[in-house]
């Protein structure tokens, strides 16, 4: 964790001090401020386009060959979403529903057993924290085979539960090492005093560990939202009833649908658009806590 | 000593929810998938045993080799594009000017967005007649005539999907090279510097041995991820021309799902992962190595 308060504010070490003329680093400067923003504009660019297509008119957005920018501006493409075979309502609350529950059960699940792995002394705890870890090593798209038999048996296919399910599945070790390590990092004597003061073991939980670990909290929950909200070919496998799709599967299948009579551009513009918004969104709002998700669950 | 088998219990007590979902949704599968591999199971008729047949077949199926090759050949192009491309942009961005802080938050941002809208959005970009890409390069005259980027030619494919998949992921190698290099002590770089050290023998001598161990982390979970690619692929070429695009992974959701071969998919998707159990253990291996 500690790299991330450096990434949020203290300099990098050197990197930037030389012993050379102060021409020569002036120049520089220049010259890595003007990749920057050349950097910038390349990898903004896709998604400015996008978004200035969806806004095109309908005969605009289907032209040839294509115009850089809208020449006139319209909400067409929206509303053809809107009304895109069950409704993009649909498949919002599809999306929606599946990535909420996700992060209940994920949150549900992972925070009273890395709890327990960091307070308690539970017998073979390594054992248990290596069997929790599983999924790290076997790819869930190795597992979907057998999972969609089994979900299939008990009416888990096309069901939000049951997508929430495969989603939490590959979510669960991250979270679970993530709020491990900010558990254990809850100073004992707050622990103690809460004891003293006659809490039990889930008063401590919740008087003490939550609002102590709560940045690693809200870090396993936004990127159980994001994975969910993102993930493809769980719910490819799992949902095959049109009325339980989440956005990416009902643009995907847009693409190839209404291919033959030339797909809407406009229409997935405008739905690629919608899909992006939300990631981005919680994204550039929570970045401190993404950061730092990344860097304590990456660097093991 | 109460309290002590009281802890104990209670510890477990908060663990086995998380122990059974994984027991049901992890171990369960995992070995439910060596069980099927070893029948000819489908949907509709009854299982039969059928022994190691589906591996053999495995071996035999051209496609499977097709596949295989085609995933270690995207693997092999894409990780040090991210790699190398990753780290030269960690080391431009980690410093702390607002600029650098900025171009750090916008290169990051694609790596939040699905892989599958990214590469709708690719498709989009990459499209013969209303593609943007096609435009651009026919307007600025390095084409005369659209190019057919995706579906048609294997290699041409492989390149665009390439472009997009770089462009979506490279910010993910980036930020955590960048935390590598800001955890080195500024002691040891301002020492170099009063010793006049350049900015690239500073690269070369300290901080790239000092970030070794993340550089081989990313590498791991760069190779992991390309040799599980599908998203991409199964919006952006379907798999084509003749199958010659389709990844392993695509290859098991192929037999799996719409062949609805759920023996040969659980063979295949063993095959898959102890592929990718052989690669971590090795990086691994390596990782620790390094490490001392």
């Amino acid at each position: 964790m500690s790299q991330v308060t450096r990434v949020a504010g203290k300099a990098a070490p050197g990197l930037d001090r030389t012993v050379e003329p102060a021409g020569r680093t002036r120049r520089r400067g220049y010259l890595i401020g003007a990749v920057c923003v050349v950097l910038c504009t390349v990898m903004l660019l896709p998604l400015i386009a996008s978004l200035l297509a969806s806004v095109k008119p309908t005969a605009e957005a289907a032209a040839t060959p294509p115009t850089y920018l809208p020449d006139a501006v319209s909400l067409d493409s929206y509303q053809r979403l809107w009304n895109y075979q069950q409704g993009l309502p649909t498949y919002l609350f599809n999306s929606f529903g599946t990535a909420l529950l996700t992060i209940a059960f994920t949150l549900l699940l992972t925070v009273p057993a890395a709890y327990a792995l960091a307070r308690f002394p539970v017998p073979a705890k390594e054992l248990v924290f290596v069997v929790l870890l599983l999924a790290l090593i076997v790819p869930y798209q190795a597992l979907l085979t057998p999972m969609f038999l089994t979900f299939a048996k008990v009416g888990l296919t096309n069901s939000l539960t049951g997508l929430a399910i495969v989603h939490t599945a590959i979510q669960l070790p991250f979270s679970v090492y993530v709020l491990r390590n900010s558990f254990a990092a809850v100073p004992r004597e707050l622990e103690e005093a809460a004891i003293v003061d006659g809490a039990n073991s889930y008063q401590t939980l919740r008087k003490v560990f939550l609002p102590g670990a709560f940045p690693a909290v809200v870090t396993v929950a936004l990127f159980a939202f994001i994975m969910s909200w993102n993930e493809f070919l769980g719910a490819l496998v799992m949902m095959s009833n049109g009325s339980k799709f989440t956005l990416p599967l009902v643009l995907a299948a847009a693409r190839t649908e209404t291919s033959l009579g030339g797909t809407d551009w406009g229409m997935l513009q405008a739905g690629i658009t919608i899909s992006i918004v939300p990631c981005v969104a919680v994204y550039l709002l929570l970045q401190r806590y993404y950061v730092s998700g990344l860097m304590s669950g990456a660097v093991k | 000593m109460y309290r002590g088998w009281r802890r104990r219990w209670l510890g477990l007590l908060y663990l086995s929810p998380a122990l059974l979902f994984v027991l049901a949704f992890t171990v369960l599968p995992l070995a439910q998938m060596g069980w099927m591999s070893l029948h000819n199971w489908s949907l509709i008729t009854p299982p039969t045993w059928v022994g190691l047949d589906n591996y053999t077949r495995a071996l035999h199926d051209h496609q499977f080799w097709v596949s295989f090759g085609f995933t270690l050949k995207y693997t092999l192009i894409i990780t040090p594009i991210l790699i190398v491309g990753g780290y030269l942009l960690a080391l431009l961005t980690s410093g702390n000017s607002p600029l650098r802080r900025v171009t750090r938050t916008v290169l990051f941002t694609p790596v939040v967005i699905g892989l599958g809208v990214s590469s709708l959005l690719w498709y989009w970009l990459f499209s013969t007649d209303f593609g943007l890409i096609n435009a651009l390069l026919q307007d600025t005259g390095v084409i005369s005539e659209p190019v057919v980027w995706l579906g048609v030619d294997a290699d041409r494919s492989t390149y665009a999907i390439i472009v997009s998949v770089v462009w979506k992921v490279i910010g993910f190698g980036m930020v955590l090279f960048i935390g590598a290099i800001q955890a080195i002590p500024t002691e040891v770089t301002e020492a170099s510097v009063v010793d006049g050290a350049g900015f690239w023998q500073r690269v070369g001598r300290i901080i790239l041995p000092l970030t070794l161990r993340t550089v081989l982390l990313v590498t791991l979970l760069s190779v992991v991820g390309s040799l599980l690619a599908f998203d991409q692929f199964y919006i952006m070429t379907a798999g084509q021309p003749q199958n010659q695009t389709s990844t392993s992974v695509f290859f098991v959701y192929l037999n799996s799902f719409p062949y609805l071969k759920l023996g040969y998919g659980a063979a295949l998707s063993m095959v898959l992962a102890l592929t990718i159990l052989a690669f971590t253990v090795v990086q691994l291996l390596l990782t620790r190595r390094s490490h001392g």
